[in-house]
This record gives C-alpha cells, sequence and structure tokens, in this order.
C-alpha cells in the first residue's frame, strides 16, 4: 500500500471509525494486564488487603487496645475468627488495623525511594560526566544486604517507625537508581532524543517529555515489586524489635509477640505471617503481569 | 554563481578509545578526518560511502549534535563551531535533519501533532495552541498524510508514513539546509521512489538545500547535483554528479560504480571487486588510507598521504594517481 493517503480517496465514514480507534500506549497496556489471570489474582488479594485495612475502624470486630483476661489464648471460633493474643486482643481486628500500618510503610518508603531513585537515575544517566560518582556511591550501599543496611541505618536514627521506614527507603534506592539509569541510556541514543536536540529542545523539556515517560514502565514494575519487598522488611525489622513497637499492631511486631506463645497459640503468629505472605504474593503477582504487560517486545 | 550556504574545511571528528576504569584514553577513533566542501543554496549534496566511513557523523558534526574535534564549519559566513547556546537555537531553526531508521526517530508516547507542535513552540512559531495547530494540520497534508491522523500515535503508522513525519517535523521550522541521513535506506523500494520525490517536491517549493547521506549509489544519483565519495572518514572523491558517473577517478569511486547492478542480464560487466574489509578506524593504514584495497596501489601510496587534486574544475580526488609529482 501506498504511504499517501489523501483526504480525496477516504470514505468519510471511515474517518470517524479512525478516530475512535486510536489508543495511547496506557490503554493498550491496561487491555493487556486485563487479560493477565496472575495479575488479576494479585490485585484481587490486594484489593481485599487494602480495603480492609481503609475500613478497619469500620469493620473491625473488637478494639485493638482492649484487654479481656478471660479471652486470653482463645483458638479462633466464630466469636474471634482468628483468635485472640495473650492480653486476650482479637487478632483479626489487629491485622487490619496492622495492615494500615504496614502498607503504610511499604507507600512511604517506595515514594521516597522511588522519587529520589529516578532522579538519581536520570540524571546519571544523562548527565554521563556525574555518573560515575553516583554510580560508585550506590555500588557502596550495594554491596551491604540491604536488611543489614537497614538495621545499621536505624543504628545511627534510632528504634522506631518512622526510622524503619526510611530505612527501608534508603536501602531500596540504589536499585532505582540502578534500573532507571540503565533505562536512560538506552533511551538517550534513539534517534528522537537526537531529533529534540537537534531543534534545540532544553535538556530539563527533553527529560520531562521525552525520557521520563519512557522509563516508566520499568520504574512502574519495580515500585509494585518493591512494595511487596519493604514491606516485608519493614515487618521483619519490626521483628526484630526495630521498627514498630508492641502495643502497636504491627504485622512483623504481631508475629514478634506470638514467636513467644508458638506451642501454645499458634495463631497469634501464624495469621499475622500469612497477612504478609499474602500482600508480599499480591504485589509480586501484579509486578510480574505488569512487566508482561509493559513488556515492547510484545507489542 | 549562486550563493554559498555551507563551507566545510578540514571537519575532523575524533572519539576517545577510553579503557581502564581510570578511562585513560588509549587512543582515538576518527570517524571523520579532514573532510572539506561547499555547498551553494538550493543545491543537493549526495555522500555515499560503505558503512563506517563517517558519513553520519560528518552530518552529525555539522548539525554540532556531535562536537567535532577540529576544522571548521562555515554556515552563511558564521563559524558553527564556537557558537555558544543561545547562537545555536537559532542555528538549529536553520539546519534540520531527517533520520534513518522511522521507527526509532518518533517519540512512541505522544501523539504526532504533539511531536510537530514541540518544534514549533521551542522556536516560538504560532501565535498560540490553535494557530500552531493549524500550521501542524498544514504540515501534515505538506508531507501527504490526512490531518484527521494528527492525534495518532506513532506505533499506528507504517515506515513510509513515519518518515513523512519526520520530515514535516524537519520542516516545521523552515529550515534551509536539511540532513537527510540515509533517509530511505529504511524502506521498501516502492515507498523509497515516494519519499525520494518528496524531498525533491519540498526542495522546488521551499528552496532546500540538502546533504543526503546514503550508501545507494542509485538513489543518490536520481536526487543529488553534487555527490562526495566517502572512505575511512575522508572524501575521496567530490564532483558534480554528471563528472562523477561520467568520469569516476578514484579507484575506490570506480570500484562503487562498478558493484551498482545493470538491470540488463545480457550485458558483461567488468567488476572490480575490492579485496578485505574496512580497515579499523582506530588504526588506519599508513598513507593512503585507502592503498590496502587498492587495485592501482603504488609504492609511494604506503608512506604518503594523498592531496586534494583538481582534476576538472570542481572535480577533486584525493590520490596519487593524478599527482604529476609521482607519474
Amino acid at each position: 500500500m501506498s504511504g499517501i493517503i489523501t483526504s480525496k480517496n477516504i470514505d468519510p465514514s471511515l474517518i470517524h471509525l479512525q478516530k475512535n480507534n486510536t489508543k495511547s500506549y496506557w490503554q493498550i497496556v491496561w487491555g493487556r494486564l486485563m487479560k493477565n489471570k496472575g495479575a488479576m489474582a494479585g490485585s484481587f488479594i490486594l484489593i481485599f488487603f487494602i480495603g480492609a485495612a481503609l475500613l478497619a475502624p469500620v469493620l473491625a470486630p473488637f478494639p485493638i487496645d482492649e484487654m479481656k483476661m478471660e479471652n486470653r489464648f482463645l483458638p479462633p471460633s466464630l466469636d474471634h475468627l482468628l483468635g485472640t493474643d495473650e492480653f486476650g486482643r482479637d487478632i483479626l481486628s489487629r491485622i487490619m488495623h496492622g495492615g494500615r500500618i504496614s502498607l503504610m510503610m511499604g507507600l512511604v518508603a517506595v515514594s521516597i525511594a522511588g522519587i529520589t531513585g529516578v532522579v538519581l537515575g536520570v540524571i546519571s544517566g544523562y548527565y554521563r560526566r556525574i555518573d560515575i560518582y553516583i554510580m560508585q556511591m550506590m555500588d557502596i550501599l550495594l554491596a551491604f544486604p540491604s536488611l543489614l543496611l537497614a538495621i545499621a541505618i536505624i543504628a545511627v536514627l534510632g528504634v522506631g517507625l518512622t526510622n524503619a521506614m526510611i530505612a527501608v527507603a534508603i536501602s531500596v534506592i540504589p536499585s532505582y537508581v540502578r534500573v532507571v539509569r540503565g533505562a536512560v541510556l538506552s533511551i538517550r541514543e534513539k534517534e528522537y532524543i537526537e531529533a529534540v536536540q537537534a531543534l534545540g529542545v532544553s535538556d530539563f523539556k527533553i527529560i520531562v517529555k521525552h525520557i521520563f515517560p519512557n522509563v516508566l514502565s520499568p520504574v512502574i514494575v519495580l515500585s509494585t515489586l518493591q512494595f511487596g519487598t519493604s514491606i516485608l522488611a519493614a515487618a521483619a525489622l519490626s521483628f526484630l524489635g526495630l521498627g514498630a513497637q508492641p502495643p502497636t499492631p504491627e504485622w512483623g511486631a504481631m508475629a514478634y509477640v506470638g514467636k513467644s506463645f508458638l506451642l501454645q497459640a499458634w495463631w497469634m503468629s501464624l495469621f499475622p505471617g500469612l497477612a504478609i505472605m499474602l500482600v508480599v504474593l499480591g504485589f509480586n503477582l501484579l509486578g510480574d503481569g505488569l512487566r508482561d504487560a509493559l513488556d515492547p517486545r510484545l507489542k | 554563481m549562486k550563493e554559498e550556504l555551507l563551507e566545510v574545511s578540514d571537519l575532523k571528528t575524533h572519539f576517545p578509545i577510553q579503557k581502564g576504569i581510570l578511562k585513560r584514553n588509549t587512543g582515538f577513533v576518527k570517524a571523520v578526518d579532514g573532510v572539506s566542501f561547499k555547498l551553494a543554496k538550493g543545491e543537493t549534496l549526495g555522500i555515499v560511502g560503505e558503512s563506517g566511513c563517517g558519513k553520519s557523523t560528518t552530518g552529525r558534526s555539522i548539525l554540532r549534535l556531535i562536537n567535532p574535534t577540529s576544522g571548521s564549519v562555515k554556515y552563511k559566513g558564521k563559524e558553527v563551531t564556537s557558537l555558544s547556546k543561545g547562537e545555536l537555537l537559532k542555528l538549529r531553526k536553520e539546519m534540520q535533519i531527517v533520520f534513518q531508521d522511522p521507527y526509532a526517530s518518533l517519540n512512541p508516547r505522544i501523539t504526532i501533532a504533539s511531536i510537530l507542535e514541540e518544534a514549533l513552540s521551542t522556536h516560538s512559531i504560532g501565535k498560540d495552541k490553535k494557530e500552531r495547530r493549524e500550521i501542524v494540520l498544514q504540515l501534515l497534508e505538506r508531507v501527504g498524510l490526512n490531518r484527521q491522523l494528527a492525534n495518532r500515535y506513532p506505533h499506528e503508522f507504517s515506515g513510509g508514513q513515519r518518515q513523512r513525519i519526520g520530515i514535516a517535523r524537519a520542516i516545521a521550522v523552515n529550515p534551509t539546509l536539511i540532513i537527510a541521513d540515509e533517509p530511505v535506506s529504511a524502506l521498501d523500494v516502492s515507498i523509497q521512489a515516494q519519499i525520494l520525490n518528496l524531498f525533491q517536491d519540498l526542495q522546488e517549493q521551499m528552496g532546500l538545500t540538502y546533504i543526503f547521506i546514503a550508501h545507494d549509489l542509485s538513489v543518490v544519483k536520481h536526487i543529488s547535483d553534487k555527490i562526495g565519495v566517502m572512505y575511512l572518514g575522508r572524501m575521496v572523491e567530490y564532483a558534480s554528479k554528471d563528472d562523477l558517473f561520467s568520469n569516476p577517478s578514484h579507484p575506490y569511486t570506480q570500484a562503487l560504480m562498478s558493484a551498482v547492478p545493470v538491470p540488463n542480464p545480457l550485458m558483461k560487466k567488468e567488476k572490480i571487486s575490492l579485496k578485505g574489509d574496512v580497515p579499523n578506524p582506530a588504526a588506519p593504514p599508513s598513507g593512503c588510507t585507502f592503498h590496502t584495497r587498492c587495485n592501482a596501489c603504488m609504492e609511494v601510496c604506503k608512506t604518503i598521504k594523498p592531496k586534494d587534486i583538481e582534476i576538472s574544475p570542481g572535480h577533486v580526488v584525493s590520490c596519487h594517481l593524478y599527482d604529476s609529482a609521482y607519474n
């Protein structure tokens, strides 16, 4: 077919059709994601947990800090679906409220790490002169196992929920910088970047309009996967006693407390642990699905 | 005599080869190593040569998308290589580029209207959004695309259509000089002809000057007024199209010519086949860089670099065969 389409040889009704058929990149990705069973399963798990956490004040059957000594160590029953702990508090209610803290920790850690990491990664990939300094700093951070790094940061900042979030965020930054820098390096060599440079468009505009939208897809995938990892890391810190402190109903902290009563009341550790596992699984499924949906090779 | 637009003299672009963690320079790839030519307004210069001979780097060095190492590029008598950022922006409006790969030259995330609009807004063409939108639609029609397609994304177009959009982006700022970097080599033969015709139509309408880079002699023959043949970063022969095709003088040009297929199976043609590959541009041969593959190689070629010799007015050859000192 010839490349020429003139207004003369096109049926007006077809023009109408053409207009409506135009799909942006994100619409195509959305369509592909909806077809991915894993991603949909992950989304349902996440919607379930996020919904439960958001509606916890309304839905939770018991207050989280009401101690009833006669109800200590009750196994799961119709009254207390997931049992009670050593102070007679309802575990289901505490898990629902704990979800708010755990998910918030993941959100804050991923946001801090994501914004910092993307900015550093874009600078590193676009301005090659600064590259070596940023990347060597990141290599130093990457040399430590992330949990060890987080523990070291908490040792400096002090124990607590906020510091745990910051510690997790810092330990996640290098993976963002690496991914974004790699993507920017491949995109800045593309001819469309050269074309806008030849037009004299400023560096800032090139980065915001042309480079950033094209590195967005790996960032989205990474964020989804890091969400799970961050929640796990935050829970691990709380389990070690470095994050949320009892009586805060954080999942990691609840599992930690339950550990002492593992033989008498297995449900105290099992259910918070299960919640962590399911949320992380949900994020990983969604992340894998997003990676497939955003993969340009499938286009 | 036509008004002179561009004068390139002894342009050199060398890329450092860096090794080790300390990034020490261990040598240079001499991508462009002393290219000179003059181009008048409204003319088309075709640059041909094998891949890796520095054609594209020459084009990008003139535009200062790559900063040349030395030499001078004069546009309308003004030195381009030393322009400041602000002056360079003005130059960008005068010189534009069309790329080889239409699949890589358009940002896949934005609509083609917004690709073209960016060219206009960068150079403050058009008063407001509405006026710019109208200019964009006119541009689309000018390159033979339907206005209705403005809000589509690049992936919805064929290669030929994308190349038209690339051309529309280049002419959006109303330039004088367009460097076309192998604009048809990624397209089907049938589409190639359409795009070449579009280039010629636009040249007539807008008085454009082209530097047309290609590796296909028939394409260059179709569109050029002057032709430069490049080999390993140097321009070995530079002549008007007619001179070059009727009297190819450099042994390399002669070999290139003989490689053009003739559409007549009965015609017997003597083929000059070149031995070996293009040498490594980081360690080019001594003397004449072509001597390792030349079938007319003399002793002197191995040691002494040939000078540019004008064998007839406007026909310059860089070869010892035409130097009276050695014959």
